[in-house]
């Protein structure tokens, strides 16, 4: 760049004060409400030493908290991602009625306070909800028992996949389906030999998005699980009895996990995105010279 | 393949439509869908190909009835417009695709075999192995036809083939297109709204307006005798005067030609820049030039009316004109429309 000259005016943002300024209030707005809390975690979860650190993974009520995280996770990611998948085609690939109308439907969970799904369901599952009293009659436990846990989970994730492949199978139209079928190709051969491939990478995106938020899931599990412990505590759940049992090291010790488990999500996420997940293909210019 | 289509109706919400369209393509004939965008060519092309359904009508492949035939049976190969190659795959594997997803099963070796066959066809041989993204738009076109060509079509149907490219490489595939028709002689539809690109490829034009054949013929038949001022002015440059129709003559501002078989009474008069001449004396419509623009191929002359019409006259290359001129437009021929 041109050094300015005295009469040329500075482009906003330009000036070197304000740059500095802004730089700064970045770096410690984030130092102190992003990094600090994670580097405390990682302090007091050793604060009472390595012994007790293991202890409390070890200990029984931990270990099956981090086994219904899990489980959820195995459950709610992949039936999370056919749902996303088949979302996102139907949208960007057909055309019907009532197509704007689901697209927000997919987004509610988003913008809906994961306590308010945790008590709707609450209302639907619960002995006094419209289903509690005919479940309950067949021996069907929901609420306070695994399924309710996997349900809650599900609708507080359920717009990660779609969400991330919509823009990009609507950018991509459906031109390559369209040819694939003219070609011969089955419905099942055209998803996975032609569409599969050029929205992986953004489906794998969404997949790990997905996957820590189920993990870390805690509102509207908390209501519907019951917080029993060493039943249907997931680890969130367990964190916070920890620590309302004032067992500080252990409530951080349990959080090293779910923080171990997002710092391993940022890394896949940044990995994804090299690939060009989540953005577009640049588009082949079509106007080039032969 | 013969092709026929009989009162096929598609109307969408938008404004696209076609509205009773009834089209014969001979066996083996190459014919021009040509409109201007929004007159329905491009649904008429995809219906025929099975992505989009007719309202009303048949489409018979032959003497098959295709209306209800998914585009996955229907034995076509279709050219999208901006090619849709798939572009994870190598060229060699985008042509193959068509013959590996087949319910007939091939052998590697055949179909490897057949590929390179192709690339000959489309004159790539070698550049099997480059993707999508490494080849030039000519490049990815001839790929595209290779891809439906592999699947052995009864008919072939391309959607703007060229609309993409630029001038050049659009006259080279123009002409090699019709090569390829000519050595392997399938039924072939193409949409286009360049006249030039139908007039030069076509056995037969048709030309559609709103969802509807205005004019079909051969290109001669198309351009000598156009039926309507419509398909006059979609065919090329032409200049439309006022006329009035009397006793079989029409009168445009001193010019007179002749009007057999029009009704007495207002009229327009089309004819092309060739069909002008000019005259600096004698007789004809009184004119002013305006501006003079010069061509490889001769002059393009714009001479204003008293009245304040703008005609454009192409003159040979030594005719000596210069703006600011007074003379006389003359018609060497015209068309003449009813008002």
């Amino acid at each position: 760049m041109r050094k300015r000259t005295g009469c040329t005016p500075p482009r906003v943002g330009d000036g070197p004060f304000f740059r500095r300024m802004l730089i700064s209030i970045v770096l410690v707005v984030g130092a102190f409400l992003i990094l600090a809390p994670l580097l405390i975690i990682g302090v007091e979860a050793f604060a009472k030493g390595w012994q007790v650190y293991r202890d409390t993974i070890l200990h029984p009520d931990t270990r099956h908290a981090i086994m219904l995280t899990v489980l959820a996770a195995l459950v709610a990611v992949p039936v999370n991602t056919a749902f996303g998948i088949a979302a996102a085609w139907a949208i960007t690939k057909f055309d019907f009625r009532g197509k704007a109308f689901l697209l927000v439907v997919i987004e509610i969970p988003f913008s809906v306070s994961p306590i308010v799904a945790g008590v709707a369901y609450l209302f639907v599952y619960g002995l006094q909800g419209i289903f509690g009293p005919t479940l309950d009659a067949h021996g069907i436990k929901i609420l306070f028992a695994i399924p309710g846990i996997i349900l809650a989970s599900m609708f507080v994730t359920a717009p990660f996949v779609a969400r991330e492949l919509i823009p990009l199978m609507q950018a991509q139209g459906r031109d390559l389906e369209e040819a694939a079928t003219s070609l011969g190709a089955s419905g099942w051969r055209t998803f996975f030999s032609v569409t599969l491939p050029n929205i992986k990478w953004a489906l794998l995106y969404g997949v790990v998005l997905c996957n820590a938020r189920v993990m870390g899931e805690f509102g509207a599990v908390s209501v519907v699980s019951g917080n029993i412990r060493g039943q249907t505590n997931t680890l969130p759940l367990h964190i916070e009895l920890l620590y309302h049992d004032y067992q500080a090291a252990g409530a951080f010790a349990s959080a090293s996990i779910l923080a171990l488990i997002a710092v391993f999500t940022i890394i896949a996420k940044l990995a994804l995105e090299r690939r060009g997940a989540g953005r577009v293909r640049p588009a082949v210019n079509p106007a080039e010279k032969a | 393949m013969k092709i026929r289509l009989d009162h096929v109706v598609k109307i969408f919400e938008t404004f696209r439509a076609v509205k009773d369209v009834s089209l014969e393509v001979e066996s083996g004939e190459l014919v021009a869908l040509l409109g201007p965008s929004g007159s329905g060519k491009t649904t008429i092309l995809r219906m025929v190909a099975g992505l989009e359904f007719a309202d009303s009508g048949n489409i018979y492949f032959g003497d098959q009835d295709a209306t209800d035939i998914p585009v996955r049976d229907r034995g076509v190969g279709f050219v999208f417009q901006h090619y849709a190659l798939f572009p994870h795959m190598t060229v060699a594997e985008n042509i193959a695709f068509g013959m590996d997803v087949s319910k007939v099963k091939r052998e590697k070796a055949a179909i490897r075999a057949r590929v390179k066959e192709l690339l000959r066809l489309v004159r790539l041989e070698g550049l099997g192995d480059r993707f999508p993204a490494q080849i030039s738009g000519g490049q990815r076109q001839r790929v595209a036809l290779a891809r439906a060509l592999a699947v052995d079509p009864k008919v072939l149907l391309l959607d703007e083939p060229f609309g993409a490219l630029d001038a050049n490489v659009r006259r080279e595939l123009r002409r090699w297109l019709r090569e390829i028709h000519t050595t392997l002689g399938i039924t072939t539809l193409f949409v286009t709204h360049d006249q030039e690109e139908a007039l030069d490829l076509a056995d037969r034009v048709v030309i559609l307006k709103d969802g509807h054949i205005v004019q079909q013929g051969t290109p001669e038949a198309v351009c000598r005798d156009p039926k309507s001022a419509f398909v006059m002015k979609f065919l090329g440059d032409a200049n439309m005067l006022a006329a009035d129709v009397r006793d079989g003559k029409a009168y445009a501002d001193g010019a007179v030609i002749d009007a057999a078989g029009l009704a007495d009474g207002k009229a327009e008069l089309y004819a092309r820049p060739g069909d002008l001449d000019w005259a600096p004396q004698g007789a004809g419509i009184a004119a002013t030039i305006s501006r003079v623009m010069d061509r490889p191929g001769g002059r393009r002359v714009i001479a204003t009316t008293r009245d304040g019409v703008h005609l454009e006259l192409d003159l040979e290359p030594e005719r000596a004109v210069t703006s600011g001129d007074n003379g006389f437009v003359t018609l060497r021929r015209a068309k003449v429309f009813a008002a």
